[in-house]
């Protein structure tokens, strides 16, 4: 899509996100800014790493009165950004239960749980249940591959392990394909199956996957529940990069 | 090398191998097999260096492209409002009983598909199909489906089949400026030279005119923009992908006044300094590809288009077409233009606009098929002229697609300003219970609103004028809108793409008098959620149908609710589906209605 590393010719200089003053660097967008200085906008297809998406839309917020995605907005002096708010948390809440209900997503058996931003994001905005009715598609699982396997059924379609399949391993491994509700993960390889594709466990892309599509063979519930990323503290305290 | 080898090597050959040539390429192959095979996917990736699963990913977006095999006879049946008002859903049932298949799968001896299609801009003379996504076929009876399915049977080629059924009228009601007598050939063009770029930009900004398309964007801003921008190129591209469902204007300039429309892309080309323009036609107007390119041919000939224009040195423009290939979402000028580069039609992330970093990275001005229809007549007659018509905000004239409930469907060309009510009453219209203005993404008027007025300040329009009468059920409307969204969806972000989906399953659920007062108050949500987090305007106005409805013909969906305060969860009869799958029964005993 678009350039990633576009620079604006935009000063630096400090918005205000929920009434704080946070700084900006030239080109960020509202959502770099934010992580940087250690803020929570709840996200799922944005990581530092890489350009943004701005297809999951958890991190809209208001920009001076008008709604935008964080991600994809860029910074500006002035700017009176809200996130933090009952409105804008609600309706995360909904696209969130728009996420597990397109797919299927079991998280008491789930190898990700605990370790899953998706479960995470839903705890942070109080997500309780599916409020709508579940889709329970038929998709598959591919376990193809000698390290790797795909279970398709929790893919919330991010595109973040195509970003760093091509944007890190330069390897193209994943792409998008089909439209609409029928959108999904497509496999570079003649067959279209991992296992003929040129992925490695040790790949960027195999590290990546927000919830719990790309898994590592032979490694299941090695981190016992109650030991999790999530169990220690919740997402909204784990800013990516915050601090740095 | 086999002869199919070869013969795909030609086509990479004509487009040069290059990758933003990908969709024209599979648009080609798919006319000549009917279908992509998956071996093709990859010859076609290598040729074009790209992985394998980008081929496939673009290949699957389209809904003109197949990846499976379909049949040899590739029947679509348009599926706007106004087709199923005309009887489109009973004569698709009629279609595929005669050839016994079922809708959207092919027939086991692969001699024929029977599916339905958004809108193929034939409102007013269908209902209407398109074949093998070329031929159209209008003002369906009983009578042509019955020999429709017999020249399938009998396997004649749809080149032999009654000409009569492709014929497309223009059906022209009332001729303003755009649909009247048009200026000789080369008027415009040199009207602009004599002018200059920036004399001829001051003049589309003194005419106030804003874009055809919609949103209304002031065009003289928009060439001014592409025109500042620095690029090692720059592109002017005109938008004929006509999908919004009700409309049909683009289709009938292109037929009769292209000239007026490649002289407009000439007229911005020497504003904005392009040497390439590119149309955007979309697939259901195939039919015209060929004329289109006769006529610009004959421009070259007349030294109206290629090197040199009217002699003038430098002034170097031509044009190509690219053929879309069922994808509503191309309208957005961003998505059209990734379409353009051969990828799938997402919508991209703005900014950058198209006038800084359009097609191929460059700056790019995207116009609608009216828009450089008017520009041709402002060079010729001045932008004060052209600001007189109209109203102050909403300068010279409009064409609307009128179609539905009316006596005299057809193109209606009025200044800006113009009541409702007097289009319902030029067109025939009686006993008019609402009209749908600018198609599913505009707006629905009930009756206390026909005296508003069409105008970017009061009901602004891309020029769809749908007309339903007190007979039709206007939840029955919504619900096709809806199901038109869903279809058309992108798939990109998680609101439309999911939303979508949720409104069809209400509203079907409502349909089966399933429904609550509960699940009308989950539309109204949903609807405030797409308004406000959705990735582009699709998505943002995919419940603007659903919100007029519910708020102006509240009965008509209270009409469907069981019970408006009981809210049943589930529905008893479908979660038994499973065991009549299991138990391979589905006669009356086995549903739970008839259990009493």
């Amino acid at each position: 899509m678009n350039n990633p590393h576009r620079i604006d010719a935009l000063t630096p200089g400090t918005f205000s996100l929920d009434g704080e003053e946070v700084e900006f660097g030239h080109g960020e967008s509202i959502l770099q800014a934010a992580t940087r200085a250690g803020h929570y906008i709840p996200h799922l297809c944005w990581h530092p790493e890489f350009g943004a998406a701005g297809s999951c839309r958890i991190c809209t917020v208001k920009v001076n009165g008008r709604t935008g995605a964080a991600c994809t907005v860029h910074a500006a002096s002035g700017q009176e950004v809200e996130s933090d708010t009952p409105e804008l948390n609600a309706q995360r809440k909904t696209m969130l239960q728009m996420l597990f209900v397109e797919g299927n997503h079991f998280c008491p058996s789930c190898e990700k749980s605990g370790n899953c931003s998706l479960q995470a994001t839903a705890y942070a905005m109080g997500m309780e249940g599916p409020h709508f009715e579940e889709f329970y598609p038929d998709r598959p699982v591919d376990a193809t591959h000698p390290d790797m396997m795909l279970d398709l059924n929790r893919c919330i379609l991010c595109g973040l392990c195509m970003r760093a399949s091509q944007q890190a391993d330069h390897k193209d491994v994943f792409a998008i394909g089909g439209h609409g509700i029928h959108t999904h993960l497509l496999v570079n390889s003649p067959s279209g199956q991992l296992g003929d594709s040129h992925f490695l466990p040790t790949d960027r892309a195999a590290n990546i996957c927000p919830t719990g599509v790309i898994l590592h063979k032979r490694r299941g519930f090695v981190i016992p529940i109650g030991q999790r990323t999530f169990d220690a503290k919740p997402i909204s305290q784990q800013v990516e990069g915050g601090g740095l | 090398m086999t002869h199919h080898h070869a013969w795909l090597e030609t086509l990479l050959t004509r487009h040069q191998h290059a990758p933003h040539q990908l969709v024209q390429v599979l648009r080609e192959v798919q006319a000549e097999q009917h279908w992509i095979s998956r071996e093709t996917l990859g010859q076609i990736a290598d040729a074009l260096h790209l992985p394998l699963a980008q081929v496939e990913g673009v290949a699957g977006f389209y809904r003109f492209f197949h990846t499976r095999p379909v049949g040899q006879y590739r029947v679509l049946l348009s599926d706007n409002i106004t087709d199923r008002m005309l009887g489109s859903e009973a004569l698709m049932q009629a279609l595929c009983d005669r050839l016994k298949v079922q809708p959207g799968v092919m027939r086991q001896d692969g001699r024929v598909s029977v599916a339905a299609t958004s809108c193929t801009g034939l409102c007013d003379q269908g209902p209407a199909a398109l074949i093998n996504h070329h031929q159209v076929v209008t003002r369906l009876t009983p009578a042509r489906i019955e020999h429709m399915a017999a020249l399938i049977e009998t396997q004649v080629p749809v080149a032999q089949w009654p000409a009569e059924w492709s014929r497309v009228d223009d059906q022209i009601r009332l001729a303003d400026i755009k649909l009247g007598a048009q200026p000789p050939l080369g008027q415009a063009i040199a009207a602009a030279i004599a002018r200059g770029p920036q004399g001829m930009l001051d003049d589309i900004k003194r005419s106030k005119l804003r874009g055809r398309g919609g949103a209304g964007f002031a065009t003289g801003t928009k060439w001014q923009l592409c025109r500042n921008f620095n690029g090692q190129t720059h592109y002017v591209v005109c938008n004929a992908d006509e999908g919004e469902p009700g409309t049909f204007k683009d289709r009938v300039l292109l037929s009769s006044f292209a000239d007026t429309v490649f002289e407009g892309m000439a007229i911005a080309a020497l504003v904005v300094g392009a040497r390439q323009g590119l149309v955007y036609l979309r697939g259901e107007y195939r039919h015209l590809l060929e004329p289109l390119e006769g006529v610009l041919q004959r421009r070259r000939e007349q030294q109206l288009l290629g090197k040199a224009i009217q002699g003038l040195g430098g002034f170097d423009f031509d044009i190509r077409i690219h053929v879309g290939a069922g994808a509503y979402v191309c309208g957005e000028e961003s998505a059209l233009i990734e379409s353009l580069e051969g990828k799938r039609g997402t919508p991209r992330i703005r900014p950058p606009f198209p006038v800084e970093a359009g097609y191929l990275g460059q700056p790019t001005t995207v116009n609608n098929v009216e828009t450089f229809a008017a520009a041709t007549h402002i060079a010729v007659h001045g932008g004060d002229w052209w600001a007189k018509i109209g109203t102050p905000q909403s300068t010279g004239t409009k064409i609307h697609s009128v179609s539905g409930d009316c006596e005299r469907p057809g193109l209606y060309e009025y200044p800006f300003g113009t009541r409702i009510g007097r289009i319902l009453e030029d067109c025939g219209a009686t006993n008019t219970q609402a009209v749908q203005v600018g198609g599913p993404s505009g707006v629905c008027l009930s009756p206390l609103e026909f005296g508003r007025r069409i105008g970017f300040e009061d009901v602004p329009t891309a020029g769809a004028f749908m007309v339903f009468d007190r007979s039709r059920d206007m939840f029955e409307v919504a619900r096709n809108f809806a199901q038109f969204f869903a279809h058309e969806s992108c798939g990109f972000c998680t609101p439309c793409r999911v939303g979508t989906e949720l409104v069809v399953r209400r509203m079907d659920k409502l349909r089966r008098g399933y429904g609550s007062s509960e699940d009308v108050q989950v539309l109204y949500e949903l609807d405030k959620l797409m308004h406000g987090a959705t990735h582009c305007g699709l998505g943002a106005a995919a419940c603007n149908p659903l919100r007029d409805t519910i708020t102006k013909f509240r009965p008509a969906y209270e009409k469907h609710l069981q019970s408006l305060h009981f809210a049943p969860g589930f529905d008893m009869d479908a979660e038994l589906s499973q065991a009549r799958l299991a138990t391979g029964r589905d006669d009356s005993g086995a549903h739970l209605e008839n259990m009493a």
